[in-house]
This record gives C-alpha cells, structure tokens and sequence, in this order.
C-alpha cells in the first residue's frame, strides 16, 4: 500500500505517543537505571562508575537475600497453588453445575479487588488474638495455633494464603476459557472410547492446554516479581524484615534510605529475571502465531 | 468380526420443550449400510447421537445386536463412531490415538498391536503412525478417524459427516475408500450426510429426513425415481426435479393439464386411484427428450438459456403457461435461447403429487 | 458445548461423584467469600462485641457509625478528615486517566493494524515485552523526569504516568480487534477517499464499542487499585484512596479501631467490586482480552 503524503504524517502523529513512551520511558528509563546501578549514587545520581560494586554489596546485603528467599517461597507455592486451584475450580465449573456464573463470580471477585485491601483482610484474619486462631480456639480448639502472621519464619507463608486468595479466580477464567474450547466432538469419542472423565482430563484435555498454563504460568510469574503492595500492607515487610520482597527492597532503598546505586542494582536484577522468564514465553507465542 | 442390527422403536428426543424427534421407528440390518440425509436441523445427527448413547433419549427403545442399549454407556452398546471434526487426541501420535480406548479397556498389549497394525494397513497409515494430527492432511486425519473406530472391532460404525471438512476431490476418494471398506468388512454402517451424492454412492438404503420424521425409507433407485414426497423429490437429485402445477383430468384418457399444455398420464404406476384434482407434477430434468412436433403427445417449450455442463447440456426452458423447467440434452445440442422445441415427457418418469399434502399419487 | 453437555445415562438420583462435586464447590466457595463476609460484620460491629472475639458471628445490633467515621473522620497520618479525600482523589485520577489512555492505546492500535508502516511489527513486539517489566525498574528515572519538566508530583504526573503504563495493554487490545475486523471495511473507506483520522473516529473506533466496554472496565479498575503509582507520582494533595486506606490502617497509634479499618477496605473495594458485579461477563473477557499482560 502506498501512502500519500499526509496519510503518512497522520499515521507518524499517531504512532508518536507510542514512539515517544518506547524511547524516553521504556529504553531511556531501564538504560538509565542499569547505568545507576554501575555507580556509586546515593541520594542523588552521579556518574561515579564504581563496576559491580552494587551488586557485590547486593550478594552480601541481609535484607537483599530475605527478600530474594522470601520471593523464591512466595513465587513457587503461590504460582503452583494458585495453578493447581485454579485448575480444579474450573473442572468444577465444567460440570455442568447449577448456578454456573453466581459460583465463577464468586470465585473471581477478589481479583476485582486491590492487593491493599486484599492484605488488609487477611491481616485481620490471621490476626492472632481475634482472627481465625481465635476463632478455631473458641470451637473447642483449645490448643489451635494459627498464628504465623507474627512469626518471622512463617509470615511468608501468609502472603501466599493472600495472594491464592486474590489470582485463583483468574487462573479459574483463563483455564475455564481453556476447557471449553476443547471441541465437544473429542469429549464425544473419548467416551465412545470408554475413558473414564478423569483420564479424559489428564490424558488428553491437561495435554491441550498447554497455552491455557503457559499464560497464567508467566501471568502469576509477573505477579510475584512486582510484587510489594500485599508485602506494604500486609506485614509491610515484617515481623522485622522477615516478610520483605525485592520491590520492597527496591522502593525502600530508592525512597527512604536514599541509596540509589544499590536500589537500581536490585532493580536491574528483578529486569533480567523477568526478562529470562518472559523472552522464552514470547518467542514460543510468537512462532506459534506465525505457524497458524 | 460381528455385525449388529439396530432396531429403534418409538424413540423420543426433546431438549426442554422442544421436540427433535417424536415416536421415529427404524430398522437397520445387519451388514447393511444405511445413510441418513437431510438438511441440517433434521434430526439425522441428533438420531446418530442418540444410537451412539450421547445425548438422552425421553422415550422409546434403542435396540443394537438385539441388546437393549437404550440406557447403555456409549462404550457398552458396541458401537464405533467417526466425526466431522475427526476429534482426534492432539497430544497423541496416531499410534497412541488409535490405540488409546484399546488401552483403556485393558486389552492385551499384542492384541492392540495387531488390531492396530491392520487398520494401519487398510487405511494406509502404517508410515503415519508416530505422526501427530497437526503433521497430517485433513484427508489423512480422517482416515485415522476411522482406523480409531476400525480397532474397536464394533458390531456397528457409526459416521457423522465425516466428509464435509474436506474438498471436493479429497471427498470422493474418500467415498470410494468407505465403500470399499464396507465391502470388505461388510460391517453395519450408518452414516450421516447432508450430501445427496455421497448418500447415493454409498447406500445400501437411504433414510431421508426432515423435521424430525424419517419421510422415505428406500433404496437409493427406489429414492431417486420415486420419491415418496415433493420434499424428498426437491431435495434429491442435482439439477434437481422439475415441478409443474395442474390438475388431473380423466375426460378424453388420462392426462395432467397445465395451462394448455397437457401430459399423457398412460403407464404412470398410480398409488391412488387417480381423481379430478390440483395436483403437481414432477419429472427430472434427463427424462425429457426432444421428439418431432408432429408426434401426437409433443409439447411445446420456449428455449430461454443454455447452460453447457461440460458432458452434456442443461436447457432451460418455458410452457406456455410461463411454468420454468430444465432438462438435460446432450452437450452439442443446437437449441437456441427463443427457439421452440417439441418435447416428450414420458410419463412412466412422472412423479405426481398431492398439490395439498405433497404425498406421491 | 462442553463435555458435561453430554448425557449421563439413564435418568437417576445425583450420584456419589456428583456430591463429591458440589461439597468441593460449596467449601472453595466458602473460602473465597469468607473475607468479605468478615469484612462487612467487622464493619457493623462496634469495637466492644469486636474485643470479645466473635469474628464470624453476625453483628448484635448493626451500626454503620464505622462506616460514617472512615468515611468522614479516620485519621490518614497528620489529617483525620477520612477516606472521602482519598475516594475523591481516586475519581480525579481516574477520570482523565481513563478516557486518555484509551485514546492513545486504541489510536495506535488503529494505526499498528490497518496501517502497514515499516517498523509496526517491531514497535508493537517491544510494547509487548515491557509490559511485562516492573515499574521499580523505571520508577526513579520517572520521577527524575517529571520533576525536571516541572510536573513534579501532581494530578498531571499521574494520569500521564497511567496513560504510559496503559499503553502496552490497551494498544494490544484495540490492535487485536481491528485486526479481526474484516479488511474490506478499511479498503472501501479508503477507496471512499476517507484519511487515517476520519477512518479511525468514524469507522472504527464506533465499530470499537465492545473494546472500549471491555478497556474501560480494564482501566477503571486497573487504576482504581493501583498503589505503587500513586505513591510515587500524585503527590501528598492527590494521593489515591489505595494509599490513604494503608494510612489509615497501618499507621495508627494505640489500639486499633478494626471496624473503621474493615469500613474503610470496604469502602475502597467498593468501586470495583461494583464495576464487576455490574459488568458481569465482561470483566472475564477484559482478562481475557489483556491476558498477556499482568
């Protein structure tokens, strides 16, 4: 197609903003923050190169490696159990039950909902003197403990509840979509087959889905390397620094304790993270489009 | 290998309050290749379905190999079933799909193995088998659609409109293959279509379908010639049949009168004794020939256009009465569009109807 | 269709399987529901029934005084003036933020399908890949940015802010649905001798109207939860209700009021909570719609 004149400048106004966002924010901002990350910055930027200085201090820097354990506890239990329950929620959904779009509904709506206020009930909740614990001991429980909110080696443990909490329903939704594009014809022949559901599922619908996993794989992934505001609200970081993430460590160290050069050290890091998990899935989607 | 009847006495389908199928009876011999046609919405998939134990049934009796399967899982009447999507397993080789139900059932490692190798075989998919679908043509996967089916060594195979994912070159060898098959295993096969031509190639007996009722039950020579209905007529049959509107009348011999033009009724096989009455005529389009206009029982047509068809020709033409019809001439034919032509319409060839009921006179 | 669309033979009472179904639906339920029923009775009590531990029972006498003091007087910091200030900062943003980024994502989404520039390819797979980055990434060259131009930490920074980080999803949205759009339509509105702008407001973008349901709800409730953004970028005078609720519940002194804070987390969920009971359907398809990004 050839363009006239003025369909080109139209076409280059619109795509300016874009263009614009790319080179300044995208480009302009990561280089900028990987080139901080080589100095010596503290409050301010400055241009003293100091190598990978950052990153050594980063490798011995306590606060640094909770947070990189807690995000590899976090990042493992939350994507497979939110994987895992999602799953079986839209298995569920799939039978044919009653009251189909109340129960997805229910099962959605915390995703409506922000990880501020998501952390913020839960914190209620597992609040040791009148949550759940509190609640199971006046059941007859007497010696039900259940208080790993203010204990320093499980308070991890309760983001993850939270956060299941919050992206199930997603996972729910996208898996759901999944299952129902499996042509009812093969559901027809694998029950003139004789298979029994079960099998169906794993054999030949779990194989089928790939896509459906691989999306809320790397969509949950996201999630845990961005994730701070359920870790600000819920313990904000605590007890002590028992529950901090790495986008905690991050802002923390931007912001308040005025150390730039070690904060987009860590920044950089959680980019090539993301980078090495994302790159692979957005290739594979990329060949997979242009073989269809 | 065995091979089933089916035997369907009153079977009733509703899905709530809509009724697909009410009271439909029908027997299917065994070895017999049966095919149900008619347009889509007819009921013929939602009768495949219900033989095959997939959707529920209200009512009625569902009969295979003289079992009463009416309530039977799908993999407990005996059946095998092929469908339009071919629905195979996507994750799985071709190996794996066919054997995979086998598996399933515990049968034996070697038994798999050589029911597997000799569908293989016959369909020519023994270089296929490690494959997967999406490395296989639409032809190929239909084929392993029906080596699925073959293994399950079933007393009847069922076939969903297998072909109409396929083009038309691909479909007839298809055909062919199908009908060879049959005659090789001379299995019970019912087979679903919307298309006539597969429906005539391959049938031993033709159920046509509209609205839920099986209208004629018939060979297909005995569907072709003598539709029991004018819907069966229009549908079968490609050009289709003509139709022309008139009345009977029996002064002066036996006739069919339209306008002015009028029909020799003599030898046209009555199942009714004939009565003064509207009525409609129909005759295909290749048992009008044209004849000398002196001959006593000519009528005269109007030439309006010529549609060469490669083997022979199809002329369309007018009656007086301004009544369009076609028929089939060969392909060097000299008619011209505004010519008239002498015709003769051989009235064994007729199909006459009730212009009330559209039932065959 | 799907699977359970096929028949379970013969007509019969519902099976073992099928109770065993029903209890896993009915317990995950439960679960799911669990925080926001605790979340309503905690804001109805008053802190006395509160104190004597009965997180699951229903109120003794409701009262929405909880209700009244997040809204009009809960303490966020230094002010006690309530959650409205927040709630009305968050519509302040909201508003332009919305309505900005979905002009600026569906124009080029517009102009990255129908218009086949050199280079769309390239632009469009770059947004893509970022989309996924963290915005501790980009944060403090932002907020270098802004307060070199002068915008500081204002109303403008933010929706700017929101537009930019906007982009990548809803481009990608408005690209995909003008691709599947038949090609003819652009062709004849070409042939009609329609520019690239008239084709876009008069064409498309009122072909749009599902797209732009479905990245309205995406937006509103993208925006409507965000936290980190605010924080940085809107200033003390604007900062959204997501931060002021934080304020509110976590940084109090003395004993906390749990029935104002769960008043409050109420009261911040409630806008959302309203656009997806409201838009049913469509919120599952704006997931679906944005699914590659998170």
């Amino acid at each position: 197609m050839r363009l006239s004149l003025t369909s080109r400048l139209s076409v280059i106004s619109a795509l300016l903003p874009a263009l614009m966002v790319m080179l300044v924010v995208y480009i302009g901002a990561t280089s900028w923050t990987a080139w901080m990350s080589l100095t010596n910055s503290r409050m301010l930027p400055n241009n003293n190169f100091v190598g990978f200085r950052q990153y050594e201090l980063l490798l011995t820097n306590d606060r640094w490696l909770t947070s990189v354990h807690n995000v590899i506890i976090y990042g493992v239990l939350f994507v497979s159990l939110a994987l895992l329950i999602g799953f079986l929620l839209a298995v569920a959904i799939d039978q044919r039950v009653r009251a189909e779009d109340t129960i997805r509904s229910i099962y959605l709506y915390p995703y409506a909902m922000s990880f501020v206020v998501t952390g913020l009930v839960w914190q209620w909740l597992l609040n040791p003197t009148l949550g759940i614990q509190h609640v199971l001991r006046s059941w007859g429980f007497a010696g039900a403990t259940f208080d790993w909110i203010v204990r320093p080696e499980t308070a991890i443990y309760c983001l993850v509840i939270a956060g299941v909490w919050q992206a199930s329903g997603l996972v729910m939704a996208i898996m759901l979509a999944g299952l129902r594009g499996v042509d009812d014809e093969i559901w027809k022949a694998a029950r003139v087959d004789g298979l029994p559901k079960w099998r169906v599922y794993i054999s030949i619908v779990i194989p089928m889905m790939g896509a459906s996993f691989a999306t809320a794989a790397v969509l949950l992934s996201t999630a845990v390397v961005r994730l701070y505001d359920l870790s600000v609200s819920m313990t904000n970081g605590g007890p002590g620094i028992a529950s901090e993430v790495p986008a905690k460590f991050v802002m923390d160290h931007l912001f308040e304790r005025a150390n730039i050069g070690l904060a987009t050290a860590a920044a950089t890091t959680m980019l090539i993270t993301v980078i090495a998990v994302v790159a692979p899935y957005l290739y594979w989607r990329a060949r997979k489009g242009e073989v269809r | 290998m065995q091979r089933s009847n089916v035997d369907i006495t009153n079977l009733q389908i509703g899905f709530g309050g809509l009724k697909v199928l009410e009271n439909l009876n029908l027997h299917v011999d065994a070895s017999e290749f049966l095919v149900l046609l008619g347009p889509s919405g007819c009921g013929k998939s939602t009768l495949l379905n219900a033989i095959a134990g997939l959707i529920d049934v209200k009512g009625g009796e569902i009969r295979i190999g003289d079992r009463d399967v009416t309530w039977a899982e799908p993999k407990d009447r005996g059946i095998a079933m092929v469908f339009q999507s071919y629905a195979l397993y996507p994750r799985m080789s071709v190996r794996k799909n066919l054997s995979f139900g086998l598996k399933v059932a515990r049968t034996p490692q070697d038994e798999i193995d050589s029911r597997v190798g000799e569908a293989a075989k016959m369909l020519r998919l023994t270089e296929l088998l490690d494959r997967r679908p999406s490395e296989l043509s639409g032809g190929q996967r239909q084929r392993v659609a029906i080596g699925r089916a073959l293994v399950r060594h079933a007393g009847v195979y069922l076939f969903d409109e297998p072909l109409s994912n396929l083009d038309a070159q691909l479909r007839a060898e298809l055909r062919v293959e199908i009908k060879r098959l049959h005659a090789r295993l001379g299995a019970t096969m019912i087979y679903v279509t919307h298309d006539q031509i597969e429906a005539l190639t391959l049938a031993d007996r033709i159920a046509v379908m509209q609205g839920g009722v099986i209208q004629q039950l018939d060979t297909p020579k005995k569907i072709y010639r003598e539709p029991a209905n004018r819907f069966v007529a229009s549908f079968v049959g490609s050009p289709a049949m003509n139709f022309i509107r008139g009345r009977i009348a029996r002064d002066g011999g036996l006739a069919f009168i339209a306008g002015d033009a009028r029909f020799d009724l003599n030898g046209y096989a009555f199942r009714t004794p004939p009565s003064d009455a509207p009525a409609v005529l129909g005759i295909r389009p290749e048992h009008i020939e044209v004849i000398g206009s002196d001959h006593p029982s000519a009528v005269p047509a109007r030439v309006e256009m010529v549609e060469p068809m490669g083997a022979d020709a199809l002329i369309w033409c007018r009656l007086a009465d301004g009544t369009a019809f076609s028929f089939r001439s060969d392909a060097d034919a000299q008619a011209r569009a505004g010519d008239t032509l002498a015709l003769r319409f051989p009235a064994e060839a007729f199909s006459l109807f009730d212009d009330q009921s559209g039932q065959r006179l | 269709m799907s699977a359970t669309a096929l028949s379970s033979g013969r007509p019969r009472r519902i099976s073992p399987a099928r109770w065993g179904l029903y209890a896993f639906i009915l317990i995950t339920a439960l679960y799911f529901l669990l925080p926001l029923y605790v979340m309503i009775v905690t804001s109805l009590k008053p802190m006395a029934e509160i104190r004597q531990g009965n997180l699951l029972a229903l109120p003794a006498s409701p009262s929405l005084a909880a209700w009244v003091k997040a809204w009009t007087s809960a303490c966020t910091g230094l002010t006690c003036e309530g959650i409205r200030i927040g709630f009305f900062n968050s519509l302040r943003i909201l508003v332009p933020s919305v309505v900005i980024s979905i002009l600026v994502g569906s124009l080029t989404g517009y102009a990255l399908s129908l218009w086949r520039v050199r280079g769309a390819n390239i632009l469009f797979g770059a947004m893509m890949v970022v989309a996924f980055i963290p915005y501790q990434v980009f944060i403090y060259p932002l907020v270098r940015v802004f307060s070199f131009t002068g915008l500081g930490q204002s109303l403008a920074t933010i929706v700017t802010i929101h537009t930019i980080f906007g982009l990548p999803t809803m481009t990608l949205l408005f690209r995909n649905y003008f691709t599947s759009l038949p090609v003819e339509l652009f062709k004849a509105a070409r042939i009609d001798g329609a520019g690239f702008y008239q084709i876009y407001a008069r064409i498309m973008m009122p072909m749009a109207t599902p797209m732009i349901v479905v990245a309205v709800i995406l937006q509103t409730t993208g925006i409507w939860n965000d936290f980190i953004l605010g924080l940085v970028f809107a200033g003390r005078d604007n900062l959204p209700m997501t931060v002021q609720l934080n304020n509110i519940v976590n940084s109090t002194q003395g004993e906390r009021a749990y029935n104002v804070d769960m008043a409050a987390t109420l009261l911040t969920a409630l806008l959302p909570l309203v656009v997806y009971f409201g838009s049913g359907r469509w919120f599952v398809r704006g997931i679906a719609a944005g699914a590659v990004k998170g």
